[in-house]
């Protein structure tokens, strides 16, 4: 009981501290949510003018979702980098040898990624709305599309624990970009799978990302959902991202608390 | 017996693959002093005081900081002792005091102690000034200085710190000793590694020489510098001209070979049987002119060749 007790304390505390830095550094999140921003622009405007939605629609309509999809996955990056900072610093040593609850610190990162993607997913509402984009099914259905994208969100952070006491350094976890951005991209997010070559379009297909983006699109009433004739993660895609999603959390998050409380030990 | 030590172990092993690092390291700190663990890179220093901070499990051994057993009570062992690290472990975007607040907190303070005991720490630390500035604009002295206020949140019986003045200029070294002695009048036990000699010559009660994973010799400075040897005496002649008939004279009153500095005149030798009378008597019959002529004891460096000399000898 104590264990939790503290858990859910020192875990606050590592969240506070992020929310500290954020609420100091107000610059950092405004460039953060300029890439959203800009790809609205780029992709509603740019390339969207030469994109057409199977079954009709608008391309901006279809591209949020996706949009939404990819904010959360980057979710990952953020995570990783954070913990390998704290790795590479020695915070992360100063952290074990306290009596700090021993889950308390991927606990507090995870929990965090959810605070980040509440300010992520508000800047990205914010510009979709001005674009024109609107969830067509309701209250209810709504917030389930956002519930679905904060569960994949919180998910991917533990991944990204697990990759930020891999990496060590900071340094080592931003070559990892790179790589994340092509996970968001070979997906549905941006283009509908149907026109790429078949191998490719199985990896997109059954891109965990590209499931959730046609879980919104489903829930919220948007263009681009995919037919009987789709893949399976398409066809169920609401069942599917949560199931994935729990699937990750159930998995990855033991393994995460023991890799931090033996990070170093071996 | 091990009640009363800050730090007790014995017998820790630890090897990483097929390298040992511990190979039996032993160790005994009383309360309220300061030990300093000197050895070359690679001796296990980290190593045991990474054991003795419960960050790693030791192959076998038994450990215990403050009477408490860090392998079997890890989780009890962590309010007792400090830990400063090699890296400076803070939060370069976060200011000082946030800093020392969030460690406070994480130690189970409360709020409200938190942040009297940070507000303390920065005063003790001559910090208060820089408080409210992000860490990352911190000197590398500032840097040290927090870090040693972050171990010191709950007051710890032991405080360990793993090269403290590693990669710090002159000042910000002396400003770290300043530190560690404040503590130490304090009653805090200090655990130090440091390769600098003269860095555990001012600050240690008590060293133990690391070498090759284990402690090949503890006792205080003037100890380990009294088991080396006699004392040295140390000569500087008037002019170059001088230094062979020196060199000679000095040979023929101690019985060894002086080692020779030409660019400071200077001779130096162990004294032999015949003690300091000799060396002066030798001198003067050379007719040897002499600007200095000066008596000390052996410097840790010495102590410490000599000891780690023997010990490849022995492992030879």
């Amino acid at each position: 009981m104590t264990t939790i007790r503290w858990t859910v304390s020192d875990g606050g505390v590592l969240v506070r501290r992020e929310i500290g830095k954020l609420l100091r550094h107000p610059g950092e999140l405004a460039s953060e949510l300029l890439l959203p921003a800009v790809l609205v622009l780029m992709f509603g405007y740019v390339f969207g003018s030469a994109i057409s939605v199977p079954g009709g629609g608008d391309y901006r309509e279809f591209l949020m979702p996706g949009l939404f999809a990819m904010v959360a996955m980057s979710g990952i990056a953020t995570t990783a980098t954070v913990v390998a900072r704290d790795v590479g610093r020695g915070v992360m040593d100063r952290f074990r040898s306290m009596p700090m609850a021993r889950s308390a610190v991927p606990v507090g990162h995870t929990a965090y990624s959810l605070v980040s993607g509440l300010v992520n997913f508000a800047g990205v509402t914010a510009c979709a709305l001005v674009v024109g984009w609107r969830p067509h099914n309701g209250l209810a259905a709504t917030a389930a599309g956002f519930g679905l994208l904060f569960l994949f969100r919180y998910a991917v952070a533990w991944a990204g624990v697990l990759l930020g006491l891999a990496f060590r350094s900071e340094e080592a976890a931003d070559h990892m970009v790179p790589f994340i951005f092509p996970m968001t991209m070979v997906a549905n997010t941006f283009v509908p799978t149907d026109g790429m070559a078949p191998w490719l379009r199985v990896i997109a297909d059954w891109n965990p990302v590209s499931a959730v983006s046609a879980a919104c699109r489903t829930l919220w009433g948007n263009p681009g959902v995919p037919g009987e004739g789709a893949a399976l993660p398409l066809r169920h895609p609401v069942e599917v991202s949560v199931l994935s999603s729990v699937v990750m959390i159930v998995v990855i998050a033991p393994i995460a608390v023991w890799m931090y409380q033996r990070a170093g030990r071996r | 017996m091990m009640r009363d030590l800050a730090v007790f172990a014995e017998g820790l092993t630890k090897s990483f693959g097929s390298t040992p690092a511990l190979r039996g390291l032993d160790l005994a700190v009383p309360a309220g002093t300061v030990c300093g663990l000197l050895g070359p890179n690679g001796a296990g220093k980290t190593t045991a005081v990474r054991v003795l901070t419960t960050l790693l499990v030791p192959d076998s051994g038994t450990a215990f900081v403050d009477g408490v057993d860090v392998v079997r009570d890890a989780a009890r062992a962590r309010y007792r002792f400090g830990l400063v690290g090699q890296a400076a472990a803070l939060d370069e975007a976060m200011s000082g005091r946030a800093n020392l607040r969030m460690f406070g907190r994480l130690y189970h303070l409360s709020p409200r102690e938190a942040r009297r005991r940070a507000d303390d720490l920065l005063e003790r630390f001559d910090l208060a000034d820089a408080a409210d500035r992000e860490v990352g604009t911190y000197s590398g002295g500032m840097r040290r200085r927090l870090d040693l206020a972050a171990g010191l949140l709950i007051a710890p019986a032991v405080l360990f710190l793993d090269e403290p003045t590693t990669g710090l200029d002159p000042r910000g070294r002396s400003e770290v000793w300043a530190a560690v002695r404040d503590l130490v009048a304090g009653g805090t036990a200090v655990v130090l590694t440091t390769q600098y000699l003269d860095e555990a010559d001012r600050l240690a009660d008590s060293i133990a020489v690391v070498d090759a994973g284990r402690v090949v010799a503890t006792g205080t400075p003037d100890e380990l510098k009294a088991r080396v040897g006699a004392e040295h005496v140390d000569v500087v002649v008037a002019s170059l001209d001088a230094l062979p008939a020196a060199r000679t004279a000095m040979r023929a009153a101690t019985g060894m070979e002086p080692v020779v500095d030409v660019e400071e005149r200077s001779l130096s030798a162990q004294l032999g049987p015949g003690g300091l009378a000799a060396v002066v008597r030798e001198l003067d019959d050379a007719g040897v002119r002499v600007e200095n002529l000066a008596l000390r004891k052996p410097t840790l460096d010495e102590v410490f060749l000599e000891m780690t000399e023997d010990l490849a000898g022995a492992t030879r």
